[in-house]
């Protein structure tokens, strides 16, 4: 049967999509055009010149030490968010599935996180662990460890891991339990007449059955990681101490609008908009044809 | 190889009982098939013999062994699920293979067993194949080649043939006895269907709500339904029921519009002068002129099938419908009288308000 809608009008089907167009245009495409255009430019510290360089920025970029170093705590960074957004929530979501009473208390309140603006919930961990006034922070002193995550590297990107990851462990908690809900329970059942165990049902059944869920989790929370938690890392260390949470688009902040090197920062949006186009194509070309069952 | 035990088995859903104490002692090699309507509870019944519903009271023993507190793995019973329940992210190969492996069996002797089982099924070219790269009978030999691997105890089938078109459903149901027979292993079949029912079972166990209404042989159950419900519920079309009285004498019985059926030989004693129920079964009303038991009946819609034809209609002003299966093909123009014969040995009484079979 044809189920597409054929127009005799010439100008409707036109004016119907034109927001979506327009819209597309103006926030998407022109900017993204303007970034690729500036990466080719080099402007003078006063913005009343600018000369148009090929590809120089980018070769400043792969020589620069601390590119290199934002790229590296990128993907620390990156794969530790989506590392323990996805156990934990994979964790929380299998007892919810369990749960029979109380379970949409418990829902409802795992996936309030996602309710709180990224910068809200970083001035939140911020506190929490503030060295001098917070709650955590003097906890951990008690306990002996020597917590300063203004000075120390190390425990400022744990805290922006934390405070990045709580938010996405309510997202992925939340396809994760309606993953876990569409498995047929006679799978379960049969699994368990064959004499597997819960711990081995999970692992042989259910996780596999999962995957789809989970390929589409790993390409959103990278995506994520990767681009909206400037507003946590903003709120919380600012990149640093000593560049150790600048991640790369928050150096794309920082060198743009707060170092002014227009060149630079477009030239380093312009890997970032490279990696995310992989990582769509990933997406679609590759893993949902894969783990079509 | 096992029999199985069932002792007053109950089961509650919260404060709903859905179960009301069934028993029943299943032999060793036995097949039986547990046929209800949905809703009966009948593969509730099948999931606590499984271990995947709790036993609210009650018993169930496998091998003299009672299982109530075990876990289904550790029953030894193997289960045929409605949908098949074939794990979707492995080969036939790995669905068949998965519950010897989850006992540890050696690998060299689950590869013979899962060729063997797969050489019996015929299944031998698809072992690398995915469940939904199947059709609708392959994917329910992999189940049953699933539970064959294992050499269970119990086979369990819960409506295993209801996905299934009718054609496929007739081949199934021959190769399901023929496996029966060659493996002589206890199994329990739960189905609605009393085709299947009767054909596959040694011994039937009929639910109604709840509630075992009859145990015996699918032959028994036709000839001598225990109840009401179970003489309507078994045969195609339904019994025919009609209110009649009994005579001051107990020897015949009126039928309404001033019918008298002389009973056999015994007497009902005890019921002179009351109501009963009477139940024929469309395929024992004959057509027949001049026949001592005649009455006369009205045409209303035929139906043709072929080799028999049903005749709905009615007998007497009042309006008692009935439904007749006579052999071969018969046009009748509607509203026309014929006569019908009862044949006496096929006449079912049961009381009005027990609902339960009498016995003359």
């Amino acid at each position: 049967m044809e189920k597409r809608v054929v127009f005799r009008n010439n100008v409707l089907p036109y004016l119907l999509v034109a927001p979506q167009v327009i819209i597309t245009l103006v926030f998407f495409i022109w900017p993204a055009s303007q970034a690729l255009w500036w990466s080719f430019l080099r402007e003078d510290a006063f913005g009343t010149k600018s000369a148009f360089v090929w590809f120089e920025n980018f070769a400043d970029l792969f020589a620069s030490a601390e590119y290199l170093n934002s790229f590296r705590v990128t993907l620390i960074f990156s794969s530790a968010v989506a590392g323990v957004g996805f156990s934990v929530a994979l964790l929380l979501a299998v007892m919810a599935d369990r749960a029979l009473r109380s379970a949409t208390v418990y829902k409802t309140l795992i996936i309030w996180p996602y309710a709180v603006a990224p910068v809200v919930a970083g001035v939140l961990w911020f506190f929490l662990f503030n060295p001098t006034v917070g709650m955590v922070a003097f906890f951990i002193k008690k306990a002996g460890v020597n917590w300063n995550h203004t000075l120390n590297g190390t425990q400022a990107m744990t805290l922006v891991i934390i405070a990045a990851a709580w938010r996405e462990i309510s997202y992925n908690f939340l396809f994760f339990l309606a993953g876990l809900q569409a498995i047929p329970h006679a799978f379960i059942e049969a699994a368990a007449i064959d004499g597997a165990g819960p711990w081995k049902r999970f692992w042989t059944i259910v996780f596999p059955l999962l995957s789809p869920t989970m390929f589409f989790l790993i390409v959103v929370n990278i995506v994520y990681a990767f681009f909206d938690t400037f507003g946590v890392i903003h709120a919380i260390t600012r990149g640093g101490p000593n560049y150790a949470t600048n991640i790369l688009v928050y150096k794309v902040f920082n060198d743009g609008f707060i170092n002014l090197d227009l060149g630079g920062s477009a030239a380093q949006s312009v890997i970032l908009m490279i990696v995310v186009i992989t990582l769509t194509v990933v997406q679609f070309r590759f893993i949902e044809r894969k783990v079509n069952y | 190889m096992a029999d199985v035990s069932i002792r007053n088995v109950t089961k509650q859903f919260g404060k709903t009982e859905v179960i009301h104490g069934i028993s029943c002692d299943i032999r060793d090699g036995e097949f039986i098939v547990i046929l209800g309507p949905s809703g009966c509870g009948k593969s509730t019944l099948l999931r606590m013999i499984a271990g995947l519903e709790e036993i609210s009271s009650g018993e169930v023993a496998i091998d003299g062994r009672v299982v109530n507190r075990m876990e289904p793995a550790e029953r030894d019973i193997a289960m045929v699920f409605q949908n098949y329940a074939l794990y979707p992210h492995m080969t036939v190969y790995r669905n068949m293979a998965y519950g010897l492996k989850m006992r540890r069996m050696p690998k060299d002797e689950i590869d013979q067993r899962v060729r063997n089982a797969a050489k019996v099924l015929e299944l031998s070219t698809l072992l690398d194949r995915k469940p939904r790269q199947l059709s609708g009978g392959q994917r329910q030999r992999v189940a049953m080649g699933r539970c064959i691997v294992r050499e269970p105890k119990v086979f369990l089938f819960d409506e295993p043939l209801s996905n299934l078109d009718a054609k496929l459903r007739v081949q199934m149901r021959l190769e399901i006895r023929k496996l029966h027979e060659d493996l002589k292993i206890t199994s329990v079949y739960v189905t609605h269907d009393q085709v299947e029912a009767m054909t596959l079972g040694d011994r039937l166990v009929v639910m109604d709500d709840g509630y075992a209404a009859q145990t015996g042989s699918p032959i028994e159950v036709y000839e001598r339904p225990a109840n009401m419900f179970v003489a309507g519920f078994i045969g195609s079309p339904a019994m025919n029921f009609m209110e009649v009285t009994v005579q001051e004498s107990g020897q015949a019985l009126k039928l309404p519009g001033d019918i008298q059926i002389p009973l056999n030989g015994s007497a009902l004693s005890g019921w002179a002068g009351k109501k009963a129920i009477l139940g024929i079964r469309p395929e024992h009303l004959e057509l027949d002129s001049k026949g001592p038991l005649s009455i006369l009946f009205t045409v209303g819609q035929v139906e043709l099938l072929g080799a028999d034809t049903l005749v709905h209609g009615h007998i007497s002003e009042e309006k008692v419908t009935l439904t007749v299966r006579l052999p071969d093909v018969h046009r009748f123009e509607k509203q026309a009288t014929i006569r019908l014969s009862i044949s006496q040995e096929k006449l079912h009484l049961f009381d009005p308000e027990t609902k339960k079979r009498i016995d003359g």
